[in-house]
């Protein structure tokens, strides 16, 4: 590979690092009662914003209280992220087009799992109700949207990346831009 | 032949008109100005539309209420009404066991008083929006109310005075505010207070006090107090400018009358203007010329950590006798029995109000100061040097009106007095001294305010009349009725009625603020984890019961919608009960209250974050219910309790519980 592709390679690598001090997710939502509106962010190791607020109004419909220890995830993602970095630091020291091959699908495999995972949690959110709870909507579930928007009773509820999310889809696009440029300019190495 | 003629032309003349009354045409009255005098367009200058917020925040003294209201501008909404000087039973001040020490005083708790001037906080003489000052006019007290919390921060005793009427108007930075005494009163320790009445001239004193709030706490505590011949106190202000580090205090009563005084102390053609050197008194006071005399009073400090008042008692306040410091005190004659004392945003001029005079008299600081200089004297009044009146006057306002009484100002060199007497409010160039308009007052104007209009910087726009008396503004309720103000518009050179508003109490004075510099500062809950109350539970783990002899002490806590415990068992007739009560929530305008049956006091209501206390005595054996009075979420009502009370010689433990529905099951 081209020096200019190993260095761009080794600096996506240690942009991964950022990740570890940026939320990475956020949930933003909004209801006449809530002007000022409220927003969960997530981090590699940890639940931002109005956790608390949000606990206190899904009570009333029978979600489970959100706290940072039912996560392993929290333990794992941060050790993760480190580990993927490093293999990028690998690859861009090897310089070998397929380490740079199989760097791209660990990143799309650890991105799929991370929507995957997200998906999981909120269907057990949203689906998993204490039958004790106080309103109960027939045929309701709370499910929070993946991506985008959705309308949950009166709440708008919005689900896109934060800085992580973007840092984590940069990453990948320069990744597959450098591999398009490898096939590109130097087709037969 | 001549008198039935006479008398048939009145009678025909009264039916006439009874005819044209009927049909509701103008005619046989004199054509009412009074009535419609709003232009078309006056509703779109007032609308405030949903969703949107007021420009400014208006704060007008609650009068004999004894407290502060918030009104909107322009709308005239009322936003809020703050407990200072009186109990309030609806959120518990001076009720629940943290706040009663808020309204202690040397006389002991009075939960009560009579306010009249708020003054707001300022910063190079601009008001910042952090307090607000109002004066306790009957047992003398300035209170300071944080404008983060719009709720009382402390309130200060005066000592040595009575009748707390020209305060608590501020210096610049707010380094201090004053209190004059209304009354003058025989001073010095209780034996020395027992004189006849009719040796006022020798045994009694006027005094002025100056008040220095900490400027990180808003703690109060006096720098030290002036004694001043007997006379009454009236309104002050601060110089600025120009004239900083002198203070102004309008003075009646230089008679020396103590009976009668409506006809006794109305005899003289010019009464005082006071001239207080406050810079000089400050270094007298640094220097340690002062005298510590005996003067009890409280000082109360509002403990937003631990949610309860903290009460310094002091002994003795620092005295300056002016006799013995030259240059401290100068009089300047005022015509007639001078009421306001306003001081112009250059701080060149000030304007004293004789409200029996028939015109306004400017006083130039700057000829004030050449008198002084040249020693050009009158003579002295109980030994305090009287400025001759032509030598400090800038000039009078002819023909104004009648009473004038305050005088608020706008940015462009105007003034707006207001008349009593002829119901009107006045504009008028301070510096020409020419009157440019007037508008009429629906009814007996008393103070009157502009936004920023005693500070070096008014906002303008508005000038708000604060009136006595409603007559037909408003649905009659009974003998009494609403007390009212009024808003014009003063954009244009016609001042313009725009606005009729009701106010509580009786509003004497006002401040009014752009609401940019309040709302940024404004308080959304107490940090649960900053709770320093000793009583506080921070969790539901943290709850808990608890017997000290006859006393039970209950750590309770509120979150949406359940107490914590929601039912207790084991208290006996003969003990006293104190709910220690903690708003776990964190989130903003979440509060929650407190109520139990046949309690003798108030309930609560709990801010998010915060402790109070409320001591139950009960009166009976059996099971009381407790609930929450502040509407709180759908299942506010759900949100109750109950207590047990058992005859005094029963053993039923003291426990805590609540219980769940599964357990019974």
């Amino acid at each position: 590979m081209k020096p200019i592709s190993r260095v761009m390679i080794a600096l996506a690598a240690l942009a991964l690092l950022v990740l570890l001090f940026v939320p990475i997710w956020r949930i933003d939502l909004q209801a006449p009662q809530y002007p000022e509106g409220l927003y969960l962010q997530i981090f590699a190791d940890r639940f931002a914003g109005d956790v608390e607020k949000i606990n206190g109004l899904n009570h009333y419909i029978g979600m489970g209280h959100i706290h940072d220890d039912m996560f392993p995830e929290f333990a794992v993602l941060p050790k993760l992220l480190m580990a993927l970095a490093a293999l990028g630091v690998l690859a861009a020291l090897w310089g070998k087009r397929w380490a740079l091959f199989m760097g791209l699908v660990t990143l799309s495999l650890f991105g799929l799992w991370a929507l995957w995972d997200m998906y999981r949690w909120g269907y057990e959110y949203g689906h998993n109700l204490d039958p004790r709870a106080a309103i109960k909507v027939e045929d309701m579930t709370y499910q929070p949207p993946l991506i985008g928007h959705k309308q949950l009773l009166n709440f708008d509820a919005w689900s896109t990346p934060d800085i992580g999310g973007w840092v984590l889809f940069g990453v990948m696009a320069l990744l597959i831009g450098v591999y398009i440029m490898e096939i590109r300019f130097n087709p037969h190495k | 032949m001549k008198r039935p003629l006479l008398l048939t032309g009145t009678a025909s003349g009264v039916i006439a008109c009874a005819f044209v009354l009927l049909n509701s045409l103008p005619g046989c009255r004199p054509s009412g100005t009074t009535k419609s005098v709003v232009t078309g367009d006056a509703a779109s200058k007032v609308y405030v539309k949903p969703g949107t917020h007021d420009e400014f925040y208006n704060l007008v003294s609650g009068g004999f209420s004894g407290q502060l209201a918030v009104y909107g501008l322009p709308s005239g909404r009322l936003l809020r009404e703050v407990p200072v000087f009186s109990v309030d039973p609806e959120s518990g001040y001076g009720y629940s066991e943290e706040s009663k020490g808020m309204l202690t005083t040397s006389h002991g708790f009075i939960p009560w008083d009579d306010s009249h001037h708020p003054e707001l906080s300022q910063t190079d003489g601009i008001p910042d929006g952090k307090w607000c000052f109002i004066n306790g006019n009957n047992t003398p007290r300035i209170a300071l109310v944080d404008l983060g919390t719009f709720r009382t921060g402390s309130i200060i005793e005066i000592p040595n005075s009575a009748g707390n009427h020209s305060s608590p108007f501020t210096t610049g930075n707010s380094e201090y505010v004053v209190a004059g005494t209304r009354f003058s009163v025989p001073m010095g320790d209780d034996a020395s207070r027992d004189v006849p009445i009719k040796t006022y001239k020798e045994n009694f004193k006027g005094n002025v006090s100056f008040i220095h709030p900490e400027p990180e706490t808003g703690k109060m505590s006096i720098a030290f107090q002036i004694v001043t011949p007997g006379v009454n106190f009236d309104l002050s202000h601060a110089g600025k400018g120009p004239s900083e580090g002198w203070f102004f205090f309008s003075c009646y009563n230089t008679e020396q009358a103590y009976s009668l005084l409506e006809v006794n102390a109305s005899q003289r053609d010019k009464d005082f203007i006071m001239a207080v050197n406050w810079k000089l008194a400050e270094q007298l006071a640094k220097d340690g010329k002062g005298k510590r005399v005996p003067g009890k009073h409280h000082s109360n400090w509002w403990n937003e950590r631990t949610h309860s008042s903290e009460t310094t008692v002091y002994e003795d306040v620092l005295q300056l006798d002016p006799k013995d410091h030259p240059g401290l005190l100068y009089f300047m004659p005022c015509p007639k029995s001078p009421h306001g004392c306003d001081v112009d945003p250059t701080g060149k001029y000030i304007v004293g109000s004789g409200k029996l005079a028939a015109l306004i008299p400017v006083f130039s600081f700057e000829k004030m100061q050449k008198a002084i200089a040249a020693n050009d004297v009158e003579g002295d009044f109980a030994g305090i040097p009287v400025l001759k009146y032509e030598s400090v006057l800038h000039g009078e306002v002819k023909k104004p009106g009648l009473g004038p009484l305050h005088t608020e100002f706008d940015a462009n060199g105007n003034a707006y007095t207001s008349f009593f007497v002829s119901s009107e409010i006045v504009k008028w160039n301070v510096e020409k001294l020419e009157v440019v308009d007037r508008v009429p007052t629906y009814y007996s104007i008393g103070h009157l305010c502009v936004p920023g209009g005693d500070s070096k910087k008014p906002w303008g726009k508005y000038v708000i009349a604060y009136n006595k008396i409603t007559k037909d503004r408003y649905l009659p309720t009974g003998p009494e009725l609403t007390q009212s103000a009024q808003l014009y518009s003063i954009d244009g050179d016609k001042m313009e009625l725009l606005l009729d508003f009701p106010t509580t109490g009786e509003p004497h004075y006002a401040q009014a603020i752009p609401a940019e510099l309040v709302k940024p500062r404004e308080v959304k809950f107490f940090k649960i984890e900053e709770n320093e109350h000793p009583f506080a539970a921070k969790g539901e783990k943290e709850t808990k019961i608890e017997r000290r002899g006859k006393e039970v002490h209950v750590w309770m806590t509120t979150i949406r919608s359940h107490f914590a415990p929601d039912n207790i068992e084991g208290v006996k007739l003969g003990d006293e009960v104190y709910f220690h009560i903690t708003n776990l929530e964190q989130d903003w305008d979440v509060p929650h209250g407190f109520a139990i049956k046949g309690a003798a006091n108030a309930e609560l209501l709990l801010m998010p974050g915060e402790t109070q206390t409320l001591k139950w005595v009960p009166t009976r054996v059996g099971v009381t219910p407790m609930y929450c009075t502040d509407f709180c979420s759908a299942l506010h009502q759900e949100m109750q309790g109950y207590v047990r009370v058992s005859p005094a010689n029963s053993n039923v433990p003291l426990t805590a519980l609540t219980v769940s529905v599964d357990a019974e099951m």
